[in-house]
């Protein structure tokens, strides 16, 4: 550990998000926050940044932040206590555990947010000395399926590609990836690619998204098709002379199989159309277009992945770059994009079940190489549960002690309630986290480890084209956060490891990991950086990116596989035949639809970090499910309205949007949201937990479900300084805002129950409106100037302007006139203010009044003239003579004797 | 020849009749108006302005001396009418000669109450009526005096007001649960209070008077539930009554008030009354806006044309002590109707809307009154709401934009 230099000096940085990896410059402000820039030099994004990248300033805040070690006590409640008695308690516990039931009864759940040297402590401890391989990560939700079929195809977890194929390519094909929103800087780059070098893109995806442009080419295919689709491809491609014969018959095998594979199962662009739900001109245009096209890359992510066959859908791919020779040439390439911003630096160094370190696996050669290296006598020799295993053996009792680091399970599993209900039956629940509070930490923690977050740590991270970039700590660490790989280092001594675990920095870390990854490599792996095992701690501290393989004494290599050169088969390629493309389940009367999940612009994850930035919570505020427009009529669900939406493991309640980007028979929803965020949003409830056979990365994309509308009387919102505590039975959605916390919100309660709500949150100078008959309330507190909390309840379209108040309540000041407004809700600019009444009789305000002495008017006498104001009553005459001594111009005795 | 027409009272209501004349009957009657305070016309409203020290006694005047003379007006302030003689139409003046006339208007006004309690009759006992009183109390005033103010309706507010600013410490003591309760509902005359009392006037409400203490003076004020209040001096403002002695007595018929119906006119021909004295198919007004507008009829139907009163939609649309304050229709809102409500206490506002049958049927505002008189149109209209009841409570801009 070392301290943060505090001065104000700009860090060079990784961003915490998505697996593109940029470079991210922060400059601490010296309050604990920081200013966000791009880093022109990173060869991730040369200074660009997304809306997610551009607000992580707003993500630094304290609030709801882990700082002390918590223990739960006899009674229930977490309580703080001291690093060596949290650490001693978890360190007594595993090994009480693992000396009753063995080493199979405890389990590390990781995260492809942790660095590099986190993850490699965490899989070293696990799998080379407490013996267990049960160390998995939530990247199996995420890449699993690539991984798997990578290492089927290349013999190795190899991504032949690089960002730069992206400005190269002449044909750019994106596969269940929205990469506008979930990649959006390589998006940026493919669409300078496309402006200014005319490159063509295709999107498949069964969901028209933002990363369909208007003249690309969508093809909407059935959900689960992909395979069908690209051995239609690959039959074209032989078909049509397209293939690269003398590169399959040097560099790969297995290609007769699939290619009678392909036929039996697409054997003609009109199969490929009837299998995929396409029209058979657009299967025979795109096909065209990869035949033709010598610089192809084909990107893949979730949409391919998160399947039960999910490894087939990327050997399908796979098959038709290696049949055609387009793989690791410039400008031609599959590319696997990650989600994560260490997925890749997870996979390097094992952090996956069935992985074993540094891209080695359960071969009896590489568990002996890595047991010599590690001097790891209990090292585990066969792969451990998968995550979604892990959690049904953890439900059955079978797994007793986990630790989960850095993710949040109890949200994004799927079968998400059945995950969470079964950590509740763990003996030992340790999690390290940066929250006091998510759906994991509340599934019932035993302990909490306060784990140092992004801009405090300081690591690698591994990027989708294999580009190592350093995370640099640029603020120093609240409370007592600490590292993970240094948390995880004081259990491992505590088990009596120290002298493996005997790292006093990161740069120790990663020389040994490096160390490992040439550790009689010889090229047999493709994964070796034994070219920085010897890096000095300055070394490591000035790291720029860099991109592996980094051998020692070898020329930098940005690609795979050009000339063959694989990991395994005698350097060989593998062409995998896929089975015939079948979603795991089928729909029924009762679950008629499909639900697909997925990422929205300006989210991330589970929210724990992108949901504190009010920016980010402006784009799409609340949880909702997407439906085309004849669901919708058939299911008797409206725009706007919401809906109950199940499947045979949990229900939903989300806003409705009807789109006809969807497609008929399909649902859509976003993951983010949690117990912590929203009430009955948690999707990952609603998913089946299929999981692909050699992948174990389960079926997200197309759970059988229904959806029926569910009405809520009332709408509206709230906004807060504070957290609020909602009644019960509300149906809320979270979102930062400037200034505190919004809620979205519907009910069915009586608007009473509101009223008397608010008066016990809120303070004594409170304003209210209440229409009940109307069926309207409304209600802000102050503090001073400034709203402390307000509530605005309304029948559906009739509940305020969440934009005009939310803009409100941001100001630390209201004027009188602002507050005067505030619960009608609406925005009062450009309307006629007359200002404050001075004449009762004629409702003449003082604004009116100013303006008339303005024009000329020097006597209570004029101003009746021209207004009205004074000739009633006449009881504000003096105010008028006040007004005009205050207001009139000098001129005024002249004037006055020539009016008189 | 112009006819003679005599006016008894010299208050507001009389100085709007004759400039009403004066538009739609100029010339047509001698004018000659006769009012008992030694000054000219004035208004009353502005008193307790003058009382609080905003506005000098001489600014509150209605209309300059000249004013009257151009309209040939005979002003005899400082006379008491004494008795009417409806036979030989004639007005007998206090020390002088009866005036004979060929139309007679009375508006006469009211007098403050003085309740019926032991010592009500001590020195240091005052009402809040006119500039007599006003000059009064502001001795009281000047010389710090402890004032026990009794009656919180708007007169009472207005004095204890005028009292509190002009230096003496005030008690307001309102036999009610609220103060004018006539006008407003319970949240309304609970805001009201608190906005007075931040202006340092203490209020007991539910206060019976029970009798004044003092050997020759007040030293002390005693109510029904046997609390003593320290009292220098004792103001009653506990309500008015019309002043319908001079035309009891010539015969005339008088009820609460002198009775006259949508002409104005009296029993008696040619005699008609306005202003507060009136009772108009039993209502007698106390606030200035029907006076006015029963003098725009009379003027009207003196001058021969064809006008009618069809009574006023009264709103209380005014400045009580500082605050501003409106009420109009059925401001508690009676079984079946529904009240959209807006309130803002410390920020001194408190609006509410009753709505009936889609429409607007009354209104209470304390504070902020910019659009009272919109609502006030609104009621008098009975124009459906539907449409804007979203907004209405928040201005007619708002509304209307929507």
């Amino acid at each position: 550990m070392t301290a943060v230099d505090p001065h104000l000096r700009v860090t060079r940085t990784t961003c915490a998000y998505c697996g593109v990896g940029c470079g991210v410059l922060a400059t601490p402000d010296g309050r604990g926050g920081a200013a966000i820039s791009g880093d022109p030099e990173h060869p991730a994004n040369f200074g660009r940044l997304c809306s997610k990248g551009s607000a992580l300033g707003e993500t630094l805040g304290l609030e709801n932040r882990l700082l002390h070690p918590m223990i739960r006590c006899d009674k229930g409640s977490m309580e703080r206590v001291a690093w060596s008695d949290a650490l001693d308690h978890v360190a007594r516990r595993f090994q009480h555990i693992i000396a009753r039931d063995g080493p199979g009864a405890v389990a590390f759940y990781l995260s492809g947010q942790l660095l590099t040297e986190d993850y490699y402590v965490a899989n070293k401890l696990m799998k080379g000395f407490v013996g267990s391989a049960n160390v998995d990560t939530n990247s199996r939700l995420c890449m699993a399926s690539s991984v798997a079929g990578h290492r089927r195809a290349f013999g190795a977890d190899t991504v032949p590609g690089c960002y730069e194929d992206l400005d190269e390519a002449d044909l750019l094909v994106l596969v269940g990836s929205n990469a506008a929103w979930c990649h959006p800087v390589l998006y940026q780059r493919m669409l300078v690619n496309k402006q200014q070098r005319g490159a063509r893109i295709v999107v498949i995806d069964p969901r028209r998204t933002d990363t369909v442009g208007e003249d690309d080419l969508f093809l909407g295919l059935k959900p689960g098709t992909d395979a069908a689709l690209f051995s239609g491809l690959l039959v074209y491609l032989a078909d049509n002379g397209a293939l690269d014969r003398d590169y399959i018959e040097r560099h790969t095998s297995g290609f007769e199989d699939a290619i009678a594979r392909a036929r039996s199962m697409a054997g003609s662009a009109g199969a490929t159309a009837l299998a995929t739900g396409l029209s058979e001109q657009d299967v025979l245009a795109f096909f065209q277009m990869f035949a033709n096209t010598p610089r192809v890359v084909t990107m893949y992510s979730q949409g391919v992945n998160q399947s039960a066959q999910g490894t087939d859908k990327v050997n399908a791919i796979l098959n038709c770059h290696l049949a055609t020779g387009r793989i690791g040439k410039v400008g031609a390439s599959p590319f696997s994009l990650t989600g994560q911003p260490n997925a890749m630096g997870g996979r390097e160094v094992g952090g996956l079940a069935n992985q074993l370190a540094a891209h080695m696996a359960f071969t009896p050669p590489d568990i002996d190489c890595v047991r010599r290296f590690w001097k790891a006598p209990r090292i585990a020799t066969h792969e451990g549960l998968k995550a979604v295993q892990m959690f049904e053996a953890i439900g059955r009792g079978e797994i007793k002690a986990l630790w989960v680091i850095g993710t949040n399970p109890a949200v994004s599993l799927p079968n998400a309630d059945a995950a969470r209900a079964a950590l509740r039956k763990l003996e030992l629940f340790v999690v390290s986290e940066n929250v006091t509070s998510n759906d994991t930490v509340d599934a019932g923690a035993h302990v909490l480890f306060p784990a140092q977050a992004w801009g405090e740590k300081s690591g690698t991270v591994t990027n989708s084209e294999r580009r190592i970039s350093r995370q640099r700590a640029f603020l120093s660490s609240p409370g007592e956060a600490r590292p993970d790989w240094w948390i995880i280092g004081e259990i491992a001594k505590r088990l009596g490891f120290g002298a493996a675990f005997n790292f006093t920095s990161a740069a120790d870390i990663f020389r040994e990991h490096a160390a490992l990854s040439a550790f009689e490599n010889d090229g047999n792996r493709d994964f070796d950086i034994g070219g920085l095992k010897a890096v000095s701690d300055e070394g490591f501290d000035a790291m720029a990116p860099v991109q592996w393989p980094i051998r020692l004494n070898a020329q930098p290599q940005a690609r795979f596989f050009a000339e063959g050169g694989f990991f395994a088969n005698e350097r060989k390629a593998r062409f995998v035949a896929p089975e015939i493309p079948a979603l795991r389940t089928e729909t029924t009367a009762a679950r008629p639809l499909r639900l697909n999940t997925g990422r929205i612009r300006d989210q991330w994850h589970t929210m724990t970090r992108s949901g504190m930035s009010p920016r980010l919570g402006q784009h799409l505020p609340e949880p909702f499910i997407e439906v085309h427009p004849d669901d919708a009529a058939r299911h008797g669900v409206a725009d706007g309205d919401f809906a109950r939406v199940a499947t045979d493991y949990g229900q939903c309640t989300l806003r409705v949007v009807v789109s006809e980007r969807q497609q008929r028979g399909m649902l859509f929803a976003p993951i983010h949201w949690s117990a912590v965020t929203a009430t009955g949003a948690r999707v990952g409830s609603l998913v089946a937990p299929h999981t692909d056979p050699f992948s174990g990365q389960p079926e997200n994309k197309a759970t059988p479900a229904s959806i029926a509308p569910y009405e809520y009387v009332f709408r509206g919102f709230a906004l807060s300084r504070a957290p609020l505590e909602l009644p019960d039975h509300v149906w809320w959605a979270r979102v930062a805002v400037n200034g505190g916390h919004g809620y979205l919100l519907a009910g069915n309660a009586d608007l009473r129950d509101w009223q008397s709500w608010l008066r016990s949150t809120a303070g004594d100078d409170l304003a209210e409106y209440t229409d009940f008959g109307g069926g309207v309330f409304r209600a802000a507190s102050f503090a001073g100037d400034r709203i402390e909390t307000c509530l605005f309840i309304g029948p559906a379209r009739d509940a305020g302007d969440w934009n005009v108040v939310k803009g409100l309540f941001a100001a630390d000041a209201l004027s009188n006139d602002q507050r005067r407004m505030l619960l009608s809700g609406k925005s009062t600019d450009g309307l006629a203010n007359a200002g404050p009444i001075v004449c009762a009789c004629f409702g003449v305000g003082r604004t009116t009044i100013c303006d008339s002495i303005a024009a000329g008017a020097r006597s209570a006498a004029e101003i009746g003239a021209r207004l009205k104001a004074g000739t009633n009553c006449g009881s504000c005459i003096p105010e008028l003579k006040r007004l005009i001594a205050q207001t009139a111009p000098n001129a005024v005795p002249q004037q006055l004797a020539v009016a008189n | 020849m112009s006819e003679p027409l005599v006016i008894v009272g010299n208050g507001m209501a009389a100085a709007r009749l004759v400039d009403e004349l004066a538009k739609v009957a100029l010339g047509r009657y001698a004018i000659a108006v006769i009012g008992d305070e030694p000054r000219l016309a004035y208004n009353r409203v502005l008193l307790s302005s003058v009382l609080a020290g905003e506005t000098a006694s001489h600014d509150i005047e209605l209309r300059p001396a000249a004013w009257w003379r151009d309209r040939g007006v005979t002003l005899k302030y400082g006379c008491m009418a004494t008795e009417v003689d409806v036979g030989r139409r004639e007005v007998k003046i206090e020390n002088e000669e009866s005036i004979p006339f060929s139309k007679l208007i009375l508006t006469t006004g009211s007098s403050p109450l003085r309740l019926n309690v032991p010592g009500a009759d001590l020195a240091g006992v005052h009402t809040f009526r006119d500039s007599r009183d006003v000059d009064l109390l502001l001795t009281l005033a000047a010389q710090k005096k402890r004032v026990v103010v009794v009656g919180g309706g708007l007169l009472g507010l207005e004095a204890a007001y005028g009292l509190a600013k002009a230096g003496a410490p005030v008690t307001l003591v309102h036999l009610m649960d609220r103060l004018m309760e006539r006008q407003l509902d319970a949240p309304a005359a609970e805001l009201l209070k608190s906005l007075v009392e931040r202006k340092g006037i203490e209020i007991l409400l539910n206060a019976n008077t029970a009798r004044i203490h003092g050997v020759t003076r007040v030293e002390g004020v005693e109510l029904a539930d046997g609390r003593h209040l320290d009292a220098e001096a004792v103001i009653f403002a506990a309500g008015i009554r019309p002043n319908i002695a001079l035309a009891r007595e010539a015969g005339i018929a008088v009820n609460r008030g002198i009775v006259v119906d949508d002409c104005l006119q009296t029993s008696a021909p040619d005699i008609f009354a306005v202003g507060e004295c009136a009772e108009h198919r039993g209502i007698c007004y106390g606030l200035v806006e029907p006076a006015y507008e029963q003098a725009r009829v009379l003027a009207r139907h003196l001058a021969g044309r064809d006008a009618r009163y069809g009574g006023s939609v009264v709103a209380t649309n005014l400045k009580v002590s500082g605050v501003s304050v409106f009420s109009a229709g059925d401001f508690i809102g009676a079984a079946g109707t529904e009240t959209i409500v807006l309130s803002d206490l410390n920020f001194g506002t408190y609006k509410k809307l009753v709505i009936s049958e889609g429409r607007l049927t009354g209104a209470v505002l304390i504070g902020d009154v910019s659009d009272a008189l919109w609502y006030l149109e609104l009621i008098r209209s009975r124009q459906p709401t539907l449409r804007i009841r979203a907004d209405m409570m928040f201005g007619r801009s708002l509304a209307e934009a929507a």
